[in-house]
């Protein structure tokens, strides 16, 4: 087994793997104003981690506090595993007219767009295994960057007497307690600006109650 | 590659002009290098005299206020614009820097528009720009030109000779004219005539008042043939009278008179209607002492149609509050004015919002205000805390009557955030279902607050045992007073949490008389003012008050007053408290207009030696005072 994973390590990576590693190496610190947050999503065929494919992903970059509308990302991907029953979730069918790419060709596309930035998602756990698994797939390590949950961040934002561990914060319940209109919901770059705005949102109440740092948005 | 968040940006600009305007194609394109920007209400976009940007900007949500600053450092709303307004044009018109400054005026979202590509596309396009030309000039339109300006501070602008008068006591008219209850109304007349006055107060057999006629009375009811002449005085006078005590200032008066909508005021022994009438303040003699008062803001909330003009009213107030502290006013009484005025936003904004109910309450509620409004102590605009009782309900109406109030909540905190007041960040506000209940429901929460006292009925404590009634059926809120105070008998542990969180904060100063200022990274050497030396007092006066079952006394200042009338021994411990408290508020007060926040955090480098002494003076009682609580509520080992 050892053997194996040193010659693993040893194996080419393609460029765009290694173009991505490159961004993790130089450690700088900068402040959350000029930090690039990126907010994403994915709808997929279905909630199983390992059977399940990524049909497309969306997502909007964040600096200070804006949201620059030419540096999003909006991907459909190829589908080889379809199913019938969460079409009218997501609404994309297998032979729908959004130009397609592959996984690989997915994955170039959306490492390049993330870089270094500090990942957002909402339930993240899923969205993050997701591409994970999708890396794997194609002989790659996993994700580096750090993840903020928004449903997370927002259970954190509560005052202490109102946090309900047993609630499940989901993501339409945060749009109607913050007051950010569900538009395009179940698309993914739709879903990537509600999270992105909910995102903001939270961070103006901590950062009223002075919690912003670091330490605080990335610990779970 | 698809970008379908530039077709909803697509989708919200081609509703509104200039965007109006252009193809199809073209929009798209200026909506693909939109920037879409996230404001916190109180957020700068730009201000007076920066350097132009590449953009201009059209609010998605949310209202954006323009304003500028004149010489003074006053500021002068020019402009809010809201959903699909432009602001920020002047670098389209010329190259130049900013002339006003873009603030928003609560949470919003605009679009930034990048200035090269608009042009681009919309070059040759007459329509848009006779549009953004127009536009520019109604945002840049000054409504308040120089003469103007002055008209409109003149109510507010120091007039030192005037206001001192505002302060004294008031001129009232000693041993009043009156008859007795049970006298005729002819015979109350004929002294009416002989000393040639307008009103006449009646009085039982003991002198107290019990009510007063007016020559409209008179009018109204016996020239009318309603009541024969010879009735009964009882019959027509009006009861029953409101009454103060005789060293009311002529300010307090007149906010009495407008509160009740009366013309005459009974001045008793003690100030309630049990004692002996000693005289009477009219409507007259007030305005021959003055000619401006805060009474015309309270006039104009009464009168507000809309949650917009509540807002100017109570912008006012704010010109009123910065000219008073200016000329060192008594800050006991400014207060009290502003506490009258902010019940009177609040109960006019209820009564905005229960015409806009689609019926009427289904039972009898009180409003009431939590906190800093409880203890009308609010000085500048803070969280809004307040909650409902209602009447109790059969179970099987409870949901819906619950329903009914909260909605209720929701208008009514929707327009006082308009107004100024922000939303209360822990939700402590009559819109949520936990703060909006049946008068048993309420006896209930508290006696489980007294009795199972945990760390979190501590922290609620310093919010809700400091209500006070603002609108509705006061009774209720009388009887939750009650049953609290039966609820206190039983234990006596509240009150050692109570102290143990009342010391929490030791007095502010460490070694070396040093300021302990923040040593966290946010406020790093600021000087928390609020927690540390306003809390301390106000904790501390509340543990007593509830202590000593004092009732309606709410005000931390009036507070430690009362407490040295009836505690002799620490007396003079109390009455310094008082003061401090009142120098403290002060303080705060004046740093918030000075950075215009809350005041809470103070830049000890910005203070002058003179104010750096005073507010340590401040620090002494605080020590003082939990000296005390330690000792009667035996808390040194108590942990």
């Amino acid at each position: 087994m050892v053997w194996n994973w040193f010659f693993k390590k040893k194996k080419e990576y393609p460029d765009f793997w290694l173009d991505y590693l490159a961004h993790f190496k130089k450690k700088k610190k900068s402040d959350i104003e000029n930090t690039r947050f990126v907010a994403f999503d994915t709808e997929t065929t279905g909630f199983d981690k390992i059977e399940d494919r990524v049909l497309s992903i969306g997502a909007v970059a964040i600096i200070g506090k804006t949201i620059p509308v030419n540096d999003t990302l909006e991907l459909y991907l190829k589908q080889d595993v379809f199913k019938a029953e969460t079409v009218k979730i997501h609404g994309i069918i297998r032979n729908g007219s959004e130009e397609k790419i592959s996984e690989l060709e997915a994955l170039k596309v959306f490492l390049d767009y993330i870089k270094d930035a500090v990942l957002i998602a909402h339930h993240a756990s899923f969205d993050r295994a997701m591409i994970n698994n999708m890396l794997v797939r194609h002989g790659m390590g996993k994700l580096k960057n750090h993840f903020i949950d928004t449903g997370v961040l927002y259970k954190k934002s509560l005052h202490i007497i109102y946090k309900d561990n047993t609630k499940p914060y989901t993501l339409d319940y945060l749009c109607s307690e913050l007051n950010v209109q569900p538009i395009d919901r179940h698309t993914a770059t739709g879903d990537a600006l509600i999270t992105a705005l909910v995102f903001l949102k939270l961070l103006a109440r901590l950062d009223k109650r002075k919690h912003l740092n670091w330490g605080y948005l990335l610990n779970r | 590659m698809n970008n379908s968040i530039a077709y909803r940006v697509y989708d919200f600009l081609k509703n509104f002009p200039p965007f109006n305007h252009l193809k199809a194609d073209d929009l798209l394109k200026i909506s693909t290098e939109v920037s879409i920007i996230y404001l916190e209400k109180g957020d700068v976009i730009f201000k007076k005299g920066d350097p132009f940007n590449s953009v201009f900007y059209v609010v998605r949500n949310g209202a954006i206020t323009l304003f500028h600053t004149t010489n003074e450092n006053e500021q002068v709303v020019v402009n809010i614009s809201d959903g699909g307004d432009l602001f920020g044009l002047r670098p389209l018109i010329a190259q130049e820097s900013y002339k006003l400054t873009a603030k928003a005026n609560e949470e919003s979202i605009v679009y930034a528009i990048p200035i090269d590509i608009f042009r681009r596309v919309s070059a040759d396009n007459t329509n848009v720009y006779k549009f953004l030309i127009t536009a520019f000039a109604t945002n840049t339109f000054d409504p308040y030109t120089a003469e103007e300006n002055s008209k409109i501070f003149v109510d507010y602008l120091p007039n030192t000779s005037k206001d001192i008068e505002y302060f004294q006591t008031a001129n009232y008219t000693k041993n009043p004219i009156t008859c007795h209850h049970h006298s005729s109304l002819k015979d109350a007349a004929i002294k009416m005539k002989n000393h040639k006055i307008g009103c006449i107060i009646v009085v039982d057999d003991n002198d107290k008042p019990v009510g007063i006629i007016t020559n409209s009375d008179i009018k109204n009811k016996i020239a009318t043939g309603t009541f024969p002449i010879d009735t009964n005085v009882g019959n027509i006078m009006s009861s029953p009278v409101i009454t103060c005590k005789k060293d009311l200032t002529v300010a307090e008066g007149q906010l009495k008179m407008v509160q009740y909508n009366i013309g005459h005021l009974c001045i008793t022994k003690d100030g309630t209607e049990n004692s002996k009438l000693i005289g009477v303040l009219t409507h007259h003699d007030v305005l021959a002492t003055l000619g401006n008062t805060p009474s015309v803001i309270l006039k104009e909330i009464k009168r507000a149609k809309r949650t917009k003009k509540l807002r100017s009213a109570r912008l006012k107030a704010n010109h009123l509050l910065k000219s008073y502290l200016e000329q060192n006013m008594p800050i006991g009484h400014i207060t009290k004015i502003i506490a009258q005025i902010n019940d009177a936003v609040t109960v006019r904004a209820i009564e905005i919002a229960l015409k806009k109910m689609p019926k009427k309450p289904p039972v009898k509620f009180s409003w009431i205000a939590l906190g800093s409004q409880g203890r009308k102590e609010q000085l500048l605009f803070t969280d809004q805390d307040n909650a409902i009782i209602f009447e109790d309900v059969p179970e099987e109406k409870h949901k819906e009557t619950q329903d009914y109030f909260v909605e209720l909540g929701k208008l009514v905190s929707k327009s006082l955030n308009k107004i100024g007041f922000e939303y209360c960040e822990a939700d402590m506000m009559a819109s949520n279902p936990d703060w909006c209940k049946t008068i048993t429901d309420w006896k209930a929460q508290f006696s489980d607050w007294i009795l199972n006292t945990d760390d979190k009925a501590i922290l609620l404590s310093s919010i809700f045992f400091d209500f006070s009634h603002v609108y509705g059926k006061k009774s209720l809120v009388n009887e939750l007073s009650d049953s609290i105070y039966e609820t206190l008998e039983k234990t006596s542990v509240f009150f050692k949490f109570l102290g143990r969180d009342a010391l929490k904060n030791p007095p502010p100063l460490g070694f070396f008389k040093q300021f302990a200022v923040e040593k966290d990274n946010q406020q790093k050497d600021l000087f928390n003012i609020k927690n540390r030396a306003i809390m301390p007092l106000v904790d501390a006066a509340r543990l007593l008050i509830l202590q000593n079952k004092i009732k309606g006394v709410n005000n931390t200042a009036e507070r430690f007053e009362k407490l040295a009338d009836i505690d002799y021994n620490n007396k003079e411990l109390y009455q310094s408290c008082a003061y401090a408290f009142k120098a403290l508020s002060k303080f705060k007060t004046k740093q918030g207009f000075l950075h215009n926040n809350t005041g809470k955090f103070i830049e000890i480098e910005t203070l002058t030696k003179e104010e750096q002494l005073k507010l340590r003076r401040c620090f002494k009682p605080i020590h003082d005072i939990q000296e005390v609580l330690k000792v009667r509520f035996d808390l040194k080992n108590f942990v």
